[in-house]
Order: C-alpha cells, then sequence, then structure tokens
C-alpha cells in the first residue's frame, strides 16, 4: 500500500534512490544538492542499500566515474547543483556521446557571480545541448514520482541516454510537503535489474569506449544521438503510462492547467508553476480566462506539442528562470518561440526573465503578467517582447 | 618472481595488438606492451586511458588494437574515470553479478601531460581513495601528442615548442616534479619508477607486483619520444640505459611506504652522455654554455643523492 508522509524534496529524491537500490553513486558536496549523497551514505552505513559510494575530490570527477561505472556494467547516478554542473560540463557531454544511461539529481541552483546559493535555472539551461534529457518538477511529489521513471526512460534499448532530473534548490529540495511514497517492490519491479547488451565487465566479450573517430564517422555518431533523443519522446509517454498504472498520477510533456478555454496562458516550468496555479485559480474567480502550461520535459523539447497546446489562446507568457545573454530573450523564450513559428502559431509570445538567485515570484507578478497581456491584446498596446519581471525599482 | 624466464615472458600472446599508428621508435607503445604482459593469463583486465598518442593511436573507430575491455573518457580523469570502473566491479561482484571466479585487474595508461598536470587531481582522488588499480604514467616529458609544449615533467633546459631555444632563451626555466615521490606521499601501497631496460626485467616484474598488489599502485615509466626528443628511433635502448646509468632516472620502489633502490650503476656516467644523444639539448653543447651542464649534473646529483637518503632510512 502506498503510504502517506511528508519530506523534503532531497528526503524524496534520497529515497527514490533507497528503492532503486543502485549499484554505484560518485557525488561531490554542493548547496543545496548535498543532502541527498549524504542521505545515500547514510542508507549505505545501516545497509539499507547496496549502492558503493565514490567520494570523489571534484564534480568533474564525479561525472567522469560515472561514466567509468556505468560504461562496466552498473546502474550509476550522481547529484549536484550550480557551479558542480558546470564543472561537469565537459563530462555531461561525454556521458551523453558514449550513450551511458546513467542518472542525475539536479538541484537548480544559480550560477556565479556573483555567488548565491539559491535557485534558477542558469545551470540546467547550461546544460541544455549536451545531450541530456532534462525533467523538471513543481513539488516534492513530482521529483519523486519523476526519479522513478528516469532508468526506465535512459535505459530502455531506443533511448541509452542519460537523464537530469531537476528540482529547485531549497524551494522544494529543502521545504517539507506532504509526499504519497510507493512500496520498495512495487518501485523496484518498476525499474527492474539493469541489464545491459554491452558493457566492460563482460568476460570473454571485451568492449572499447571512447574511440577517435575521423571526419567520415564522427557525424553519423552525432546524427544516432539525435535520433536517440527523438526516441525518447516516446518513452517518455509510454513510462509514465505504465507509472499512471501503479501511482495514479499523470505525467506527459507537460501539465495543461485551465487552458482549455484561456485567452492567456503561461508557461513555465519548476516550482514557481505552483504559484501561477494559484494566480490563476483567483483570475478565473474573476471570470478571466487564463491557465498555465506547466513544462515537465525540456529535453527532448516537445516543440510540436507546445505549439498545439497554444495554438487557441491569444497570448503566451514565456517564462524564463533563467537569462541566456543572447540579447534577445531566456531559453524558452528563443525556443518556444520557434515552436510557434515553426507550426505556425501566430499569436502574442511575451518573454519574461523572473526568479534570478531565488528572486521571489509571486502572485501579483504573475497578475501583472495577465494584465500586459490583456492590455497588449485588447487595446493593442504595445508590449515589450523580452522584459524582466520583479526587479528592484 | 626472481627466476623470470625472458623468452616465457616474451612469448606470452600481446594484449595491444599490431596494426596501431604510434610511432616506429617510442617508448610508449614499447612500455605498455611489457606492463600488459605482466598479467596472469586467464585474468581480464579492463585497460583507462587518457587522452594522448596512445588513445588517438590505439582506438581510432572503428578499429581498436587492444584485446581487453578498453575505456578512454578524456584528457584529464583517467584516475576517476578507472575508479568509477572497478567500484562496478565490486558493487558487481557484491551482488553476484559477475561470477566468483572471474578475476578482473584495472590498468590505466596516460601521458605526462594527463598525469603531472591536467590530470593530477584526478589521479591524486584515486590514489587516495585507494582504489584497487594500478595507474601508469607514461613520461616522455612534454606534451607530444599537441606537439612538443612543455610540461611539469619536462626536464630543466629542454627545447620545447612553449619552451623554444632563443637569442634570449634555454629552454625551459623549472625543474621537472617529481611525481613519484608526491604519490608515494599519498601513503599508497606501491609505487614504483621504472623505464624499458635490455632485459625488461625492472618493468615487468614493477607491473606485475602493481598489479597484483591490492590497493592503489602507481608506475612512472619513463617513455621516450623520438620526435620530442629528438633521436634516432633505433637509440630508444641506448637512451633508456643511459638515463639510467647517469641517475637521471633511477630506478626505485616504494613498498608499503619502504624506499628501495632496484640499481645502482657501477660507475654513474656523467649526465652529458645522456643528454648528447638527444636533439631537445643540443643548445647545452655551444660554446658559452658549459656552466648549464654543470647546473643539469648538480640537480641530477641533488636528486640522487636524496633518494639514496630516503632508501636507507631505516623504518
Amino acid at each position: 500500500m502506498p503510504k502517506k508522509d511528508r519530506m523534503s524534496g532531497n528526503e524524496a529524491v534520497a529515497y527514490a534512490i533507497k528503492q532503486i537500490n543502485p549499484d554505484v553513486m560518485p557525488a561531490f558536496p554542493i548547496t543545496p544538492s548535498t543532502e541527498i549523497p549524504q542521505m545515500v551514505s547514510s542508507y549505505i552505513a545501516n545497509g539499507e542499500v547496496d549502492t558503493e559510494f565514490i567520494p570523489v575530490e571534484s564534480e568533474h570527477s564525479s561525472m567522469s566515474a560515472a561514466i567509468g561505472a556505468q560504461a562496466a556494467g552498473a546502474r550509476t547516478l550522481t547529484a549536484t547543483s550550480s557551479a558542480g554542473l558546470a564543472l561537469m560540463w565537459e563530462e555531461l557531454l561525454l556521458a551523453a556521446s558514449n550513450r551511458m544511461p546513467l542518472a542525475l539529481a539536479l538541484v537548480n541552483r544559480t550560477l556565479s557571480g556573483p555567488i548565491n546559493i539559491n535557485c534558477d535555472h542558469t545551470d540546467s539551461m547550461g546544460a541544455r545541448d549536451t545531450g541530456w534529457i532534462q525533467i523538471y518538477a513543481e513539488n516534492n511529489q513530482e521529483v519523486y514520482d519523476n526519479f522513478i521513471q528516469a532508468y526506465p526512460i535512459a535505459e530502455h534499448k531506443d533511448v541509452h541516454l542519460p537523464i537530469m532530473i531537476c528540482q529547485d534548490g531549497f524551494i522544494t529540495s529543502h521545504a517539507v510537503e506532504n509526499i504519497e511514497l510507493m512500496d520498495d517492490d512495487v518501485v523496484k519491479e518498476f525499474v527492474g535489474e539493469y541489464e545491459p547488451e554491452e558493457f566492460l565487465l563482460n568476460p570473454g566479450k571485451p568492449m572499447a569506449v571512447g574511440p577517435y573517430a575521423i571526419s567520415a564517422y564522427a557525424m553519423e555518431a552525432r546524427k544516432n544521438q539525435e535520433i536517440a533523443l527523438e526516441n525518447s519522446k516516446d518513452v517518455i509517454w509510454q513510462v509514465a503510462k505504465e507509472y499512471e498504472k501503479i501511482s495514479g498520477r499523470k505525467y506527459g510533456f507537460f501539465e495543461e492547467y485551465r487552458t482549455k478555454d484561456a485567452d492567456y496562458i503561461m508557461l513555465i516550468m519548476g516550482s514557481a508553476a505552483g504559484t501561477a496555479k494559484q494566480a490563476v485559480d483567483e483570475l478565473r474567480e474573476q471570470g478571466k480566462k487564463v491557465g498555465v502550461l506547466k513544462l515537465r520535459v525540456f529535453r527532448p523539447f516537445p516543440a510540436k506539442e507546445i505549439a498545439a497546446a497554444l495554438s487557441r489562446c491569444k497570448a503566451v507568457a514565456i517564462m524564463d528562470r533563467c537569462e541566456s545573454y543572447n540579447g534577445n530573450g531566456g531559453p524558452l523564450g528563443s525556443e518556444v518561440t520557434a515552436a510557434l513559428f515553426r507550426n505556425k502559431v501566430m499569436i502574442e509570445a511575451v518573454n519574461y526573465i523572473y526568479g534570478l538567485a531565488g528572486r521571489d515570484f509571486t502572485v501579483e507578478n504573475v497578475f501583472d503578467i495577465f494584465a500586459q497581456l490583456d492590455d497588449a491584446v485588447t487595446s493593442g498596446t504595445e508590449i515589450e517582447q523580452y522584459q524582466y519581471i520583479g526587479l528592484r525599482k | 618472481m626472481n627466476n623470470l624466464n625472458l623468452k616465457e615472458i616474451m612469448n606470452k600472446p600481446e594484449r595491444l595488438a599490431p596494426g596501431h599508428r604510434m610511432c616506429a621508435g617510442c617508448g610508449a607503445t614499447i612500455g605498455v606492451r611489457a606492463v600488459l604482459r605482466a598479467l596472469h593469463e586467464g585474468d581480464y583486465a579492463v585497460i583507462g586511458n587518457a587522452t594522448g598518442c596512445l588513445e588517438v593511436s590505439t582506438y581510432m573507430y572503428p578499429y581498436t588494437a587492444w584485446e581487453d575491455s578498453y575505456i578512454h573518457n578524456a584528457f584529464e580523469n583517467a584516475g576517476a574515470t578507472l575508479s568509477g570502473v572497478e567500484t562496478a566491479y565490486k558493487a558487481l561482484k557484491k551482488k553476484g553479478k559477475i561470477p566468483e571466479d572471474v578475476n578482473y585487474k584495472f590498468i590505466t595508461f596516460g601521458g605526462d601531460g594527463g598525469t603531472y598536470d591536467i590530470g593530477f587531481q584526478s589521479l591524486s582522488g584515486a590514489m587516495e581513495r585507494n582504489h584497487d588499480m594500478v595507474y601508469v604514467c607514461y613520461d616522455n616529458g612534454a606534451y607530444m601528442n599537441t606537439g612538443i609544449q612543455r610540461s611539469s615533467a619536462t626536464p630543466m633546459y629542454a627545447d620545447t615548442t612553449t619552451t623554444p631555444v632563443g637569442s634570449q632563451s634555454n629552454g625551459k626555466m623549472q625543474n621537472r616534479k617529481d611525481l613519484a615521490a608526491i604519490i608515494a606521499e599519498h601513503d599508497v601501497p606501491y609505487v614504483a619508477q621504472t623505464t624499458l631496460t635490455t632485459d625488461f626485467k625492472d618493468l615487468h616484474r614493477k607491473s606485475e607486483k602493481a598489479i597484483y598488489t591490492e590497493g592503489a599502485c602507481f608506475l612512472n615509466m619513463m617513455a621516450p619520444c623520438p620526435r620530442g626528443w629528438q633521436y634516432d628511433t633505433s637509440e630508444i635502448m641506448k637512451i633508456c640505459k643511459l638515463a639510467v646509468d647517469t641517475c637521471y632516472w633511477p630506478l626505485f620502489e616504494v613498498d608499503h611506504g619502504k624506499w628501495i633502490l632496484n640499481y645502482e650503476p657501477k660507475k654513474k656516467l656523467p649526465i652529458e652522455d645522456f643528454l648528447r644523444e638527444q636533439g631537445r639539448f643540443k643548445h647545452l653543447f655551444k660554446k658559452g654554455n658549459e656552466d648549464l651542464l654543470v647546473q643539469f649534473q648538480q640537480e641530477v646529483d641533488r636528486r640522487w643523492e636524496n633518494l639514496l637518503y630516503r632508501c636507507a632510512r631505516e623504518d
């Protein structure tokens, strides 16, 4: 029987790790993800898991060791945040291009400078083109559920790619919430045993990993990797469907909250979706047709599906918890507008940068944004297409 | 161990197949083959490799020269990568996923760039954690793969492409880092310095000892590079012998903290004998540079005395 409990987001991830009982975890501490390796170390110290922990001397080494362990045939994971992910960057590319289905519990934190330990999505957005699958959570229940789905997605024979399960630093990682936990045996059966087709520790069947490839071969390797990422879309759906059967909780590429008849939609990712939903509920009571599209899967980017979901509204606010310093908007701003254009959905699409380095994002901010969109559509007021919300005056 | 049958050892099946793309007269390839000969028949191995000449020349898709499982990850992380592989072995053995009678050994190779410099942190971490593995540095004293740039293993006054000899320069200004001593200070079970000697016994014995000693072991193997050192490819064994007989590259080991000198030349040759064979030191023999040779000799002597002192110490 599933059991009701309350725990923080970090505890929820650690609990999922305990239930999965992976083989190897190299990790290096960094706020706010530190608790995850600490908790796994405690499980090991108390004989609750079989996992081997490698207390590496840096995050570059944690991802390097993770690649080694995964290539050797072990189910592997690590956890990190912020500068830790940045230090791994070279190895993130190698994990993906070597087609290692390892999992990374990312607790989103901003990058320096100025140095700051609080949440935004700068770290994972900086790694958005490294070939990893990226799945985001609004709350503790979601990050728990997402982590349990991680290996079945990553290890699927049509995918074989690493997966990053993201949650918002402190906002969900440290806040204690109600949660429903599944039984250990249900989780174990759902995730299954890791049975790689090829691995280093396969007596009599040696394998070589990490070749030099000349130009005549390297481009095909990149294309195959891209095909695998496209394949993961179907697999993410299948795994979500299977997961619904055991949990009763429904997942997809995104959640559409009161969007059916909405004139204005806020597209947002992570914990701030909760704030947006609260504001939408209040505005709906005033008769305003507004909704939220909460993006769960950022990589692979579900461009067509997003465009279709936005095709009936008059305007969308695209919310980026990250600046991309391209002078033209945030990462979601660029990708969502490209998706709309390519699918010929010609609606007003305004890109807002919010919540950087832990800046509060409030219900009032959401009211202001929907008011701006309404003003632009109904009165034809010119609207700044790329702007910051919640800056000090 | 004392009764090594050279012929028998040399006739063991090769674990690095011919057909790779390493240069003729390259010390790394000869050394790697010798290390692999120390693996007992029937034992499996996973070979790690830092980015470098050895890696790009032995595993060029779709061909590999390695008979054993092999992993190259990146330049600076051969230590960490193999520590992941070794830990996976422990985890899978514990879970019964690898048969009990199957024995795997873990050996990683890196040049001095990947070991002394960019991979130093990763190496230090892997050694301190005492993974059951051997890290073999093939030390050719510069970044040869990128075209002979200086490293912290490059000896003073060597002519490299980032310390070129010129009207205002006599080559590299600094002494080389003593990596074997640094790793010995990690308190690992076994560290040895070795090179290619005519009978290969020193390298073979130390490789076997490192591979079959539990815990993290480190071999620093001098491996001359004909391009970087500028010698005739057929002269490699002579150069190695001169390195040892001038005490430029002493053969020693540190076995569970005990420093042991493995070879003391009957007659310590002057350092000029070693330097003269190599184009990278030819400026030292120009008129007016006599004092540089004196300084070089003094540094060799200082290190040699220091080693003798360490080896003489009773614990």
